[in-house]
């Protein structure tokens, strides 16, 4: 109790102190928009049912507007990414962010009663690139870390890399997504993402997948 | 439960060999050119064997254990286990120089193994004493031996060389492998305690499911990242690099300059960064020779 009193005097302090022409400071936003979430995730009894298509929602209007998915489809192309033409960053951000935002979509469905902890944060007055860490308390599990990498981008801070447990939901996809082009091009990785967006299982597009079924 | 079970482990191991042994006759060497993953073909054998086993019957027992054991209690078992764990947990922050966290193990083990009632309950987290992640593997990690090449064992999963020896490690000194005179117990204690830990990844399973173009390659690189990730326990050097500059010969010189001895005494000659370097741009024949 003692702890949420301080964290909404916490709150009130930041907001008080981020006038209105600065930008929310990055933990604050971390911590608004998962809260936020939470509560809607607490709250809403169709996501409860495991309504995939109310979650999608609630994550479109709330969490997407603080992501940048050309940043992160960049960071998943590595490399590549520079070869490719307007036409196709565009279908590339497009497909791979109907996929991140289903993914994440599917991970809040699985919300029980874990709890979210927020760790300390420090950044520097000049700083554009931070990370934000949390941790996921779950009943009978250890704790998940669960980082934000953010960057500031046009007067606000943007989210483009989600750290689960150490591993990058973006970044995990470079070599696959290398061994696509290679196999066929970046119009046949534009090709099996939208294919396994139209599926939504785990479609082997992949040259190399038929060997994994 | 009356098995001999030294004559069934041994079994089961001798039809796992055979199995793997298939594994590499049917694909030989065939790779995609990613140098951490060098016998892909022969790892990507054993991942289908190990799907086929899950699905005909790990994860349906472990579904019937989820659907009909009440959450406190599933928390009871993990916790019981965990308990039993966190020794070991606590021998290997020690080896790895990490005193301070090793005590907090040590202190967690004897919180919950009486205030915790045989460990049910984790006490110990709550009083803040954090429970950590630690295995045989990321030891011999912090010790400096390099990953070495990505292998999928049978049924055990994705491992690495480094992590092979780990892993065996850890099973030669698990205590509830080692509870003799007790075997009934036993026996039933290992088969509950690997219905608990597979219960424990059904949901992160639909995750991975969602999220996957390729279930292998993402599972792989994912655990690659992971124990990255827990050997630095959580910090590991940042890969930033990435959108920018960075071709895949940086890396590929990068794991060369930082892994060579142990790569090369682990496996042999299979892994030689070197070879792979022309591959960068298009390898039809290696793609054709892993899609049939």
């Amino acid at each position: 109790m003692f702890k949420w009193i301080v964290s909404l005097c916490l709150a009130c302090f930041v907001a008080a102190t981020s006038a209105q022409n600065a930008p929310k400071a990055p933990d604050a936003l971390v911590k608004d928009v998962t809260e936020e979430v939470l509560a809607a995730l607490r709250s809403d009894p169709s996501i409860k049912a495991g309504d995939t298509a109310r979650t999608a929602e609630l994550v479109e209007t709330k969490v997407l507007p603080h992501f940048n998915f050309t940043r992160m489809t960049a960071l998943a192309m590595g490399k590549e990414w520079r070869a490719t033409t307007p036409e196709q960053k565009k279908q590339l951000t497009d497909e791979f962010r109907t996929l991140l935002v289903r993914t994440y979509s599917n991970a809040l469905t699985s919300y029980r009663n874990q709890t979210i902890d927020y760790r300390p944060f420090k950044m520097g007055p000049n700083d554009t690139d931070v990370t934000v860490r949390t941790q996921i308390n779950q009943p009978g599990g250890r704790p998940i870390p669960l980082d934000y990498a953010l960057e500031m981008k046009d007067g606000g801070w943007k989210v483009y890399d989600v750290v689960v447990a150490g591993v990058s939901l973006v970044t995990n996809y470079r070599e696959t997504f290398a061994a696509e082009i290679r196999a066929g091009g970046v119009d046949g990785l534009v090709k099996s993402l939208r294919a396994k967006n139209a599926t939504g299982a785990t479609a082997p597009a992949a040259p190399t997948a038929s060997v994994a079924k | 439960m009356k098995i001999n079970s030294k004559q069934s482990g041994l079994a089961a191991f001798r039809s796992v060999a055979m199995v793997a042994a298939a594994g590499v006759v049917l694909t030989g060497c065939a790779t995609s050119g990613n140098p951490k993953d060098p016998i892909e073909g022969f790892n990507r054998a054993v991942f289908s064997f190990n799907e086929t086993v899950d699905k005909a019957v790990i994860k349906p027992v472990a579904q019937g254990y989820d659907f009909i054991t009440p959450q406190p209690v599933q928390t009871g078992v993990s916790n019981f286990f965990g308990n039993i764990a966190d020794l070991w947990i606590g021998i290997n922050n020690l080896l790895q120089g990490k005193p301070g966290d090793a005590l907090s193990d040590a202190g967690r083990v004897l919180v919950n193994s009486t205030l915790g009632i045989l460990g049910l309950f984790d006490v110990a987290s709550d009083m803040g004493l954090e429970k950590h992640d630690e295995d045989f593997g990321q030891t011999l990690g912090r010790w400096g031996v390099g990953d070495g090449a990505y292998v999928v064992l049978p049924i055990l999963g994705p491992r690495t060389v480094r992590d092979t020896f780990g892993v065996a490690a850890d099973i030669y000194v698990d205590p509830v492998r080692d509870a003799d005179g007790h075997r009934g117990y036993r026996n039933t204690a290992i088969v509950l305690r690997a219905i608990d830990q597979r219960a424990s990844l059904l949901k992160a399973e639909d995750a991975i499911e969602a999220a996957a173009l390729d279930k292998y390659a993402y599972i792989r690189d994912a655990y690659l990242q992971r124990r990255r990730s827990l050997i630095h326990d959580g910090n590991p050097p940042r890969e930033k690099d990435d959108d920018s500059a960075a071709l895949p010969f940086d890396n590929r010189q990068l794991v060369e300059s930082l892994e060579p001895t142990w790569n090369l005494m682990l496996v042999g000659d299979g892994f030689d960064p070197k070879i792979e370097l022309p591959a960068a741009n298009g390898v039809p024949e290696e793609v054709a020779s892993v899609s049939n």
